[in-house]
């Protein structure tokens, strides 16, 4: 054997093994040098683990760079309560982006993509801290100011037999008492209450019950703007309607052969969500009570809780688009018997 | 039959004798092994960015296919880096045999022998092929533990126990390397019969003696009786497809169950992969689960007792109608070069209906091996994915003709008669049109 060539060999067979072993050691060492103030982020179904990073801090006014990767699906990335983006994040690709927050505060990042039958459960939070002012992301929602509980069964006494007009309603307005048309009643009377209390009032005895609806009707449409409602329509396309369905009838992909919520089954097994093409849903709740589910979510329902994503103006938007779906289902569905949906 | 032997070139004589050609191509296969397990650890985990993946089961799976089983039968077992370790030790020497020797050199128990360990680790790999055709790490744990069970195999026995007797890709591209155009042969049987000296037995590691030889099934092409034949009586031929099949050619059972595990591991391998049916995937894929247990069954059957049933019938049909009087076993063992080239060519339809699909990951997964968004190559968009064109489709509807062609006139060298042929005729005949379905239909 000739040793010369023998050594040459090894020598070889050595440094191209340690060639295939430098390239990922020193790519990783070269990049992780580079890493000051950048958080790689792997997106992953909550099946898989989720986001790969749950909880990043950061200094309040100091740039931080998200160094994102989807490790199976399509996912999508966008922090709650702020115009930042949506942010597509493609398997086995990277995408950066850097943020900077001026207010301190706790804020939720969170998936934007219906990536599986958890999706709703892939959040994280950004804590961000130093000195600076806060950010009004966690003031008590109105619905614990006024200790309405949520789960208690809100089902409308009373609900209209004909399609109300607003319009009509608007006519009719002049006859009204002051504290009718007050975004304070708004806010914390449901259509069902409110119509219940406008029929008690002596001054309005000449009014018929429709046109009694047609009033309240128009109380409820002039709280909110055609853009307002169109977004409110988004925000239900976009997260709602896989559990509510595209209509709002409580028949999304996500709750397909769940049973409709009745009084026996209620707490028991993840039900199908409430119809709101049933007049009695919610016309039979007040626009705090709708944002207390919205912000809270529903105990046991399956339904996330959306208060760390939605701002106040989107939470309206998606109220007052709601209503709509109740006001133009009088008189054309063929609405469920009368049930107990005191769940969302 | 006309041979073209490669050593009466002087130049390529030269090469192939030189060590140093393919133990520089050993030495890159190596590391590049080593640079996959590493990227399969801990490169991305979404398969189609990260070079384990890519590397394995598109690049090489595919090349071994079309390219150095059909063109040169074992070829890729003489650069394979798998069984390098142990065999460096065992001879003592990286590039050529030392004295210090390492390992106990023991034999391979006898009933161990044959390619049944082989087919029933295809089978393995076929019921898990799924998740490890997909996960990078899967991928990089199995080959490391493959290493690690070559290294550790050729410390206790002698010579190349894990290829000859265990590597599934071995029996694989033994099988089929029968239908391979290259063969190691003597070149005057007379001079070595009376060379007393087996220095070729001796040096080769795959335990052949190539006076012996007759089938090119576990020849690994290594060239190492070419180095060290003093009479220069070995030849390296070029030789017509299909040569080792023939009527007087000896087979054994094991082969028979080898190829056909092969021909049920295409029809699976296509129906899970190119099949319509989303079900059958997510099945293969849910290891553990009911349903994969429903597949694997169902797999099993199909691999263990219906194909080997509907052969084992033809089979004994076919001897029903000749005059030669065999055991149902030696027919079935003689009847198995059928399957040889009817599985090759389903083979390589079956790598075609993904290869073209697929290579476009290739050179992005080469700017970024591990997927951590590197760009190596200064690629400026990312590869889109190939659609199957018709020209992909007519390619495979004629390969598999050519394959039912081959294996026709395979089966008529092989049978006393043409009437004797038909069964077996039959059997490919129903094979083609299953392949053809589950690829075309």
């Amino acid at each position: 054997m000739n040793m010369k060539k023998e050594i040459l060999a090894r020598v070889l067979v050595i440094g191209l093994l340690l060639i295939a072993i430098a390239v990922p050691v020193g790519g990783y060492l070269i990049s992780s040098a580079n890493m000051d103030h950048v958080v790689e982020l792997h997106a992953r179904m909550p099946e898989n683990g989720g986001w790969s990073v749950g909880n990043i801090t950061v200094q309040v006014g100091q740039p931080i760079t998200l160094h994102m990767t989807s490790d199976d699906v399509v996912h999508g990335f966008a922090i709650g309560k702020s115009d930042q983006p949506t942010i597509e994040i493609m398997p086995g690709e990277f995408v950066d982006t850097t943020l900077t927050f001026d207010k301190t505060g706790t804020y939720t990042f969170y998936c934007t993509h219906w990536c599986g039958p958890n999706h709703w459960r892939m959040r994280g939070t950004i804590e961000v801290t130093g000195a600076g002012p806060a950010s009004q992301l966690d003031s008590e929602p109105l619905y614990l100011q006024l200790g309405i509980d949520i789960d208690a069964p809100h089902l409308a006494k009373v609900v209209p037999t004909i399609q109300p007009s607003a319009e009509h309603g608007a006519k009719l307005a002049y006859l009204l008492p002051d504290y009718a048309t007050s975004r304070q009643t708004y806010l914390t009377t449901s259509p069902a209450d409110l119509w219940l209390k406008l029929r008690s009032e002596p001054s309005l005895s000449k009014l018929t019950d429709s046109d009694l609806w047609d009033v309240v009707r128009w109380l409820w449409e002039r709280q909110t703007t055609p853009e307002s409602l169109s977004s409110g329509l988004k925000i239900f396309i976009d997260f709602a309607a896989a559990a509510h369905g595209m209509t709002g009838k409580g028949d999304g992909v996500m709750v397909k052969g769940r049973p409709t919520m009745t009084p026996e089954n209620m707490g028991h097994t993840l039900v199908r969500p409430p119809d709101f093409t049933d007049p009695h849903t919610l016309l039979g709740a007040s626009p705090a009570l709708l944002e207390g589910k919205i912000i809270r979510g529903g105990m046991g329902t399956g339904m996330p809780s959306w208060g760390a994503i939605f701002t106040q103006q989107q939470i309206d938007a998606i109220v007052g688009y709601l209503y709509t779906i109740a006001w133009n289902s009088v008189g054309v569905s063929s609405a469920t018997p009368t049930q107990d949906m005191s769940h969302p | 039959m006309t041979r073209f032997d490669l050593t009466r070139f002087p130049k390529v004589n030269a090469v192939l004798r030189n060590r140093w050609p393919q133990f520089l191509l050993r030495a890159i296969t190596l590391a590049g092994f080593t640079f996959t397990i590493l990227a399969g650890l801990f490169g991305s985990a979404v398969g189609s960015h990260n070079f384990a993946i890519i590397f394995v089961w598109i690049a090489w799976w595919s090349a071994l296919k079309l390219f150095f089983i059909p063109f040169g039968g074992r070829s890729w077992c003489s650069i394979c880096p798998i069984p390098m370790a142990g065999e460096w030790l065992q001879r003592g020497g990286i590039l050529e045999p030392g004295k210090k020797k390492v390992g106990l050199g023991k034999r391979w128990p006898r009933f161990l022998r044959g390619n049944w360990l082989q087919a029933f680790g295809f089978l393995m790999i076929g019921l898990f092929s799924a998740v490890t055709l997909t996960s990078a790490k899967i991928t990089a744990i199995v080959l490391l533990a493959i290493i690690l069970l070559s290294l550790l195999l050729s410390l206790i026995f002698e010579r190349r126990a894990f290829c000859n007797y265990l590597c599934p890709i071995g029996g694989f591209t033994g099988l089929y390397a029968q239908a391979g155009p290259v063969e190691v042969r003597v070149k005057e049987a007379e001079v070595c019969a009376a060379h007393s000296e087996k220095l070729c037995y001796d040096a080769c590691p795959w335990g052949q003696y190539p006076l012996a030889l007759k089938s090119s099934a576990n020849c690994g092409l290594c060239m190492e009786c070419l180095r060290v034949c003093p009479k220069d009586n070995i030849a390296v031929n070029l030789r017509p497809w299909g040569s080792d099949l023939q009527a007087d050619t000896r087979h054994n059972l094991s082969e028979a169950f080898l190829g056909l595990v092969m021909l049920a591991s295409a029809l699976v391998d296509s129906a899970i992969f190119s099949g319509p049916w989303g079900n059958l995937k997510m099945a293969a894929y849910n290891i553990g689960s009911r349903d994969w247990f429903l597949f694997a069954g169902i797999f099993l059957v199909a691999a263990l007792i219906l194909l080997p049933g509907f052969y084992a019938l033809c089979v004994s049909w076919a001897s029903k109608l000749g005059e030669k009087r065999r055991t149902l076993q030696k027919a079935l063992a003689h009847y198995s070069q059928a399957l040889v080239p009817l599985g090759l060519m389903a083979w390589i339809a079956f790598t075609i209906s993904f290869a073209f699909v697929k290579f476009a990951y290739v050179l992005p997964v080469i700017a970024d091996p591990l997927g951590w968004g590197w760009n190596l190559i200064g690629l400026q968009s990312k590869a889109g994915v190939g659609q199957s064109s018709a020209f992909s489709l007519i390619l495979q509807v004629i390969v598999l003709a050519a394959g039912l062609f081959w294996t026709t006139r395979v089966t008529r060298r092989i049978s006393e008669s043409n009437r004797q042929s038909l069964p077996l005729i039959l059997f490919s005949s129903a094979f083609t049109l299953g392949m053809l379905w589950l690829l075309i239909g």
